[in-house]
């Protein structure tokens, strides 16, 4: 049970300079859940992802099997065994900002 | 002799070191070369540049290089070309077309830029060059990456134009189409550019490569006579070129070139892949990534990287933004080698079909000066003209047959 996810070069440094890591998806729902779940098993990487108000940073693109989130579900895209992730820099491959209220990924517990 | 400082993260403004770096490690926002420009003004005169060679070198302190350039020594300064019958016929003052679609080596704007990212994927010691391309940047690698002895791969969309295929294939680079359209190319180069370490020009060169594409803002300036028009028409794809004019002449006038800016810039695109003009008119700025769907494929990008800097530009300037269906693009194509005797490719037809669209609605003045960005050459996208352009007359190698068929077209017309 588990979810393949693409690290990018500038956040290899939080995953032992892994660019590919996994993540065990048992009871990852969606992209909101997962980017919880990846901040877990590598502290730090979430404040990365996520600015200040725990919405997805506007240079940041997420692909799940390869289809940018966007034209899915954004962070409540759903997500499944065998899914693969890539997050990408928006400045690479492609990229804008996310309409700010439609992208939100503030996660309960607080900051 | 260098007057590059370093790398600057746009958003943040974290400083980095002159590296193959593109993007902030914080805040994933794009980085940008940090200039010296006090030093640059003390060398960079109007007679120091008219006294050097007539390429987009003699720009060289306002490129980011720091030994001699090696690359492209022959691309840029293209033709500003007074464009009268198109003048007469849309009843304007003062209209100019900038025509890359003669650039050398390889009929587009996309040698300018080339040009430096191999002169500074050089200098940090690639061996091999790669990009994501809808096609002219593939033509550009190419060609001057086989000039320059480097190995290429070279990434397209695998329904790209037959001649942007040949013009890239002909110089033997390892050419990867791939089963998708360009975003999907791009996403995919930027895994690659993570996993193996080359020069990828729009991606880790990014930073250095963009630069380039300020020449076509400088030669507008020097060949107007040290002046910016009042009006610039610029396709939009990924959204670079647009923002790097707009930097060129602000740069010009910071360090003294050119007295004074008030040029409007204004962002066209094919209706069907408009995601930056959609943006503009919607007064937002958002982009919102769509499908592209249009014979202009080398502007088909529907995700694009510098898609909210274009926006920017256009409202700092005052601008507006218009798209063209297929249709207008066709028209338009033709309109200008039929006027000016300029044969452009599909991105030319958007440009010169905007500008038409925006003078009919009065966003362009009549009698203020306008300057069109062609960036490339027909010959590339011919496939987009079949059975819109009639056909020769066909006729026997005899004088009977010549004056029959002429007289019979004639009785036609």
């Amino acid at each position: 049970m588990s979810i393949k996810v693409r690290i990018p070069t500038p956040l290899q440094k939080l995953t032992q300079d892994k660019a590919e890591v996994d993540i065990d998806a048992g009871g990852i729902k969606d992209i909101r859940e997962f980017i919880e779940k990846l901040g877990k098993d590598f502290p730090g990487i979430k404040e990365r992802i996520c600015d200040e108000a725990g919405k997805i940073r506007r240079f940041i693109n997420i692909y799940v099997n390869e289809e940018d989130i966007r034209f899915l579900k954004l962070d409540k895209t759903p997500l499944k065994d065998g899914d693969s992730i890539s997050i990408i820099p928006a400045i690479a491959g492609g990229g804008s900002t996310q309409p700010p209220s439609a992208v939100s990924l503030t996660i309960k517990g607080g900051r | 002799m260098s007057y590059v400082k370093g790398l600057k993260c746009r958003e943040c403004g974290r400083i980095y070191p002159k590296e193959p770096l593109y993007v902030c490690e914080y805040c994933f926002g794009p980085l940008e070369v940090d200039y010296d420009y006090e030093r640059i003004k003390k060398k960079l005169t109007r007679d120091e540049i008219v006294s050097r060679p007539k390429n987009l070198w003699r720009y060289r302190e306002l490129l980011p290089i720091d030994n001699e350039p090696t690359d492209g020594l022959d691309s840029g300064f293209t033709p500003l070309i007074r464009a009268k019958n198109l003048q007469k016929l849309w009843g304007v003052k003062e209209l100019y077309i900038k025509d890359d679609s003669v650039n050398h080596p390889t009929l587009s704007f996309k040698d300018r830029v080339v040009a430096v990212a191999l002169s500074k994927a050089k200098e940090f010691g690639f061996t091999t060059v790669a990009c994501a391309s809808t096609g002219n940047l593939a033509n550009s690698l190419a060609a001057l990456g086989t000039a320059a002895n480097l190995k290429k791969y070279i990434f397209i969309p695998a329904d790209l134009e037959l001649s942007k295929i040949v013009g890239t294939l002909i110089y033997n680079p390892v050419l990867v189409a791939v089963e998708g359209n360009y975003d999907a190319v791009n996403r995919l180069c930027s895994e690659i550019a993570n996993k193996y370490k080359w020069a990828f020009v729009n991606i880790n060169i990014r930073p250095y490569y963009a630069e380039g594409s300020k020449t076509y803002g400088f030669e507008i300036a020097e060949q107007l006579g040290w002046r910016v028009p009042k009006h610039i028409i610029v396709p939009c794809a990924g959204g670079s070129l647009i923002t790097k004019i707009y930097k060129g002449i602000k740069e010009f006038k910071n360090i003294g070139l050119i007295d004074k800016i008030d040029t409007k810039i204004h962002a066209a695109q094919a209706t069907g892949c408009a995601p930056i003009v959609n943006a503009i008119k919607e007064n937002s700025d958002i982009i919102k990534p769509l499908k592209p769907k249009t014979i202009a494929k080398s502007l088909a990008i529907g995700n694009p990287a510098d898609g909210i800097y274009a926006v920017a530009t256009v409202k700092e300037s005052a601008g507006f933004a218009e798209d063209v269906s297929d249709e207008e693009i066709i028209e338009a194509i033709k309109l200008l080698a039929q006027a000016e005797g300029i044969f452009t490719e599909t991105a030319g037809g958007v440009t010169i079909g905007v500008t038409k669209k925006l003078i009919e609605k009065g966003r362009i003045p009549k009698d203020e000066s306008i300057v069109v960005c062609i960036t490339g050459n027909g010959l590339k996208t011919q496939e987009a003209l079949a059975g819109k352009i009639g056909k020769p007359i066909r006729i026997k190698p005899t004088l009977v047959s010549f004056e029959e068929n002429l007289t019979r077209r004639k009785k036609c017309l």
